[in-house]
């Protein structure tokens, strides 16, 4: 094996294989985040449900009782749960992800690895939760008698489309803040706005018809009514909006990726 | 012999920026292109050449030593071997699989235990899981832990938390090991055992590079040894000639300290030395019985919350032997600043330290936590009128201590 170390001039190169030699450290380092979160914390593993259920509460009680926002005859925890999921998953693993390089320099000053890894444990830590906000969404529906609809089929295709975007950006903001260190601020405020710019506690019926497309350029509106559309199935998908929404994901994916590589082998000088 | 790593003229670049650090803020940066547009701002700061031009070869079976006093260049030729940062110019070959060690126990968390560090530890520095599981039982004990493997290592000893760290790099299968002054741990039982493993490395036919400030592990350890001044080459050569040269031309004490840049804009060092204790000179060996003092200036730029300096003092075989601290005397362990300029003076007292070279070591209070500075000085204690030139006692240390008739 002959390797040899330079400055690299040029593009960037993914380096997929050298990822997929170090898969199983994103296992591990993914592995020690929940474990840590579980033995730091006096509840435990509950905590993994009671937020779920806290946010679920509410909005439920401040957007259907409160605000009395129509709900199409659809439970009210079904309709805001089907879009949380998604926006939890999106928001936890978007900041998790972005603080992750400048939160683990120790390690990138003293080892060598694809830092990729990093991020991507943080979206893998966001799975996790994720499947088990999932699991707590079928209880739910089974308590309120709920069928899905028969586009539960395309749900996958939507949990790709939020994993990527989430990815995407993180990678993005990382790679940015190893630079940029007032960059930390950013990242709560841009979460805070993507919720309201986003059909969470809303739906997107209730955008004016000539803003709608403009407002599908948030690729998290594609993400969240492609879910209440897979598990509710009432309103038609916006199909303009969803074509929108997957290029734009794709462009901040394979960008995020991109920068991401090419800044990498200065990360340890800035941190 | 085969080459495992050739450096061919690497060098590197860092830049300094005006403030204390390298990254920027992005505020700054978005405030400079409302002002004069997409054009990327000049460069600020200063360049400075952490090596420069620097070539070497180690072959097969070689463990070759890099020497040189601190801010030579030695850790960043580790780095870039490690692939941890690339170099500005020039380039390193390398030919095997490499394990770096700069720091052992990188990534243990004291919430897990034992056995969870070594799997995640273990796949840091690039082992399989299989790997692992096939090593667990000749990691766990060569690192003489196994009683507490299922404890968190956060109620380990220091000993046991870096035996356990070096049983997991000591089983990484590479043909090139990188050693950055780890051997400074641990007792000297387990100093042994490490450095039984390290000549076992080079039995096997691998190569292993080391930096030591101690040069009897040097000697003992390396057949080659590369001396590094201010980021160049000065000598190269086997070790015994090199080491010579190096600790005869008198320059192996670093008495004064002035740190290239400051890690806030709160707090500045100028310098740190240490000098005579009774003249106030700097001079290469101090006598026993004159005592030591480190003369601390700094600055404080801005309103500052509460801290305080520690001095850590080591001996040659990288034991701690003393921690003092500018607060020892208040009961809050801190005390407040003033803005402005400072020298404060620690007194080490005459007949205390034995005949030795020491290294010491300050802490940069950053608000709220403390920055360690290792090893940014270096002085000798002479055996001229010491308690143990008289009699040869024994002892870390060798105070003149009071005796009286009850």
């Amino acid at each position: 094996m002959h390797r040899v170390i330079k400055r690299r001039t040029g593009l960037a190169r993914l380096d997929l294989d050298e990822l997929w030699r170090y898969r199983e450290l994103v296992g591990f380092l993914a592995w020690r985040d929940v474990v840590l979160r579980y033995k730091q914390t006096a509840i435990g593993v509950m905590w993994a449900f009671i937020r779920p259920f806290v946010t679920m509460v509410i909005f439920t009680v401040v957007f259907g009782r409160i605000a009395k926002l129509p709900s199409d005859g659809i439970p009210y925890p079904i309709l805001t749960f089907a879009a949380l999921l998604p926006w939890m998953f999106f928001s936890t693993a978007f900041t998790d992800a972005a603080n992750t390089v400048v939160g683990n320099g120790h390690m990138i000053s003293k080892i060598y690895f694809p830092r990729l890894v990093l991020p991507l444990a943080s979206v893998a830590v966001g799975v996790i939760d994720f499947l088990v906000s999932m699991a707590f969404l079928v209880v739910i529906m089974v308590i309120y008698r709920f069928a899905p609809s028969p586009h539960i089929v395309f749900l996958p295709f939507f949990i790709i489309l939020c994993a990527a975007l989430t990815i995407g950006l993180g990678l993005w903001f990382a790679a940015w803040y190893v630079k940029y260190r007032d960059i930390r601020h950013l990242i709560p405020f841009i979460v805070q706005i993507g919720l309201y710019a986003s059909p969470v506690a809303y739906s997107t019926s209730r955008i004016p018809e000539q803003w709608r497309f403009l407002y599908s350029l948030n690729p998290m509106v594609a993400v969240i009514d492609g879910f209440r559309w897979s598990i509710l199935g009432r309103t038609p998908l916006y199909v303009p909006g969803l074509i929108a929404g997957t290029l734009i994901t794709m462009v901040i994916l394979f960008g995020g990726l991109y920068y991401f590589k090419q800044t990498e082998p200065r990360f340890a000088d800035f941190i | 012999m085969h080459t495992m790593v050739a450096g061919y003229g690497v060098s590197k670049l860092y830049r300094l920026g005006t403030g204390s650090t390298a990254y920027q803020l992005l505020r700054e940066r978005l405030m400079y292109a409302l002002r004069h547009g997409f054009r990327p701002p000049p460069q600020e700061g200063t360049d400075f050449w952490a090596l420069s031009d620097v070539s070497f070869t180690v072959g097969d079976g070689e463990v070759v030593g890099l020497i040189g006093k601190n801010g030579a260049g030695k850790s960043t030729l580790l780095k870039i071997i490690s692939q941890i940062t690339e170099p500005t110019v020039g380039e390193v070959h390398v030919y095997g699989r490499v394990a770096s060690l700069l720091e052992v126990g990188i990534g243990f968390h004291p919430e897990l235990t034992g056995r969870e560090n070594v799997f995640l530890n273990g796949a840091i520095l690039g082992m399989g899981r299989a790997e692992i599981r096939r090593k667990f039982d000749e990691i766990v004990s060569f690192s003489e832990v196994e009683k507490f493997i299922d404890t968190p290592v956060k109620r380990y000893s220091s000993g046991m938390y870096v035996r356990l760290a070096f049983a997991v790099a000591a089983h990484l299968e590479s043909e090139i090991l990188i050693v950055d002054e780890v051997l400074a741990v641990g007792d000297a039982q387990f100093q042994q055992k490490c450095l039984g493993k390290m000549r076992s490395i080079r039995s096997e036919g691998r190569s292993v590079i080391v930096v030591s400030h101690n040069m009897a592990t040097v000697t003992s350890l390396c057949q080659r040894v590369v001396w590094l001044v201010e980021g160049r080459v000065k000598a190269e050569g086997p070790t015994a000639a090199v080491v010579g040269r190096y600790l005869s031309e008198g320059l192996q004490n670093d008495l004064v300290w002035t740190p290239r840049h400051a890690t806030t804009e709160a707090f500045h060092y100028h310098s740190v030395s240490v000098v005579r204790g009774d003249t106030g000179e700097a001079v290469e060996a101090i006598p026993a019985d004159a005592g030591v003092d480190v003369v601390i200036d700094f600055s404080i730029n801005t309103s500052f919350s509460p801290g305080r300096i520690e001095v850590i003092l080591r001996n040659d075989s990288g034991e701690v032997l003393l921690t003092t601290t500018s607060s020892d005397k208040y009961p809050q362990n801190y005390h407040a600043w003033t803005l402005g300029t400072h020298q404060w003076r620690v007194h080490i007292p005459p007949h205390l330290l034995a005949p030795g070279r020491y290294f010491l070591s300050v802490t940069e209070p950053c608000g709220g936590y403390d920055i360690l500075r290792d090893n940014v000085l270096s002085f000798s204690v002479s055996e001229q009128n010491s308690l143990v030139a008289r009699d040869g006692r024994q002892g870390k240390v060798a105070p003149q201590l009071e005796w009286t008739r009850a």
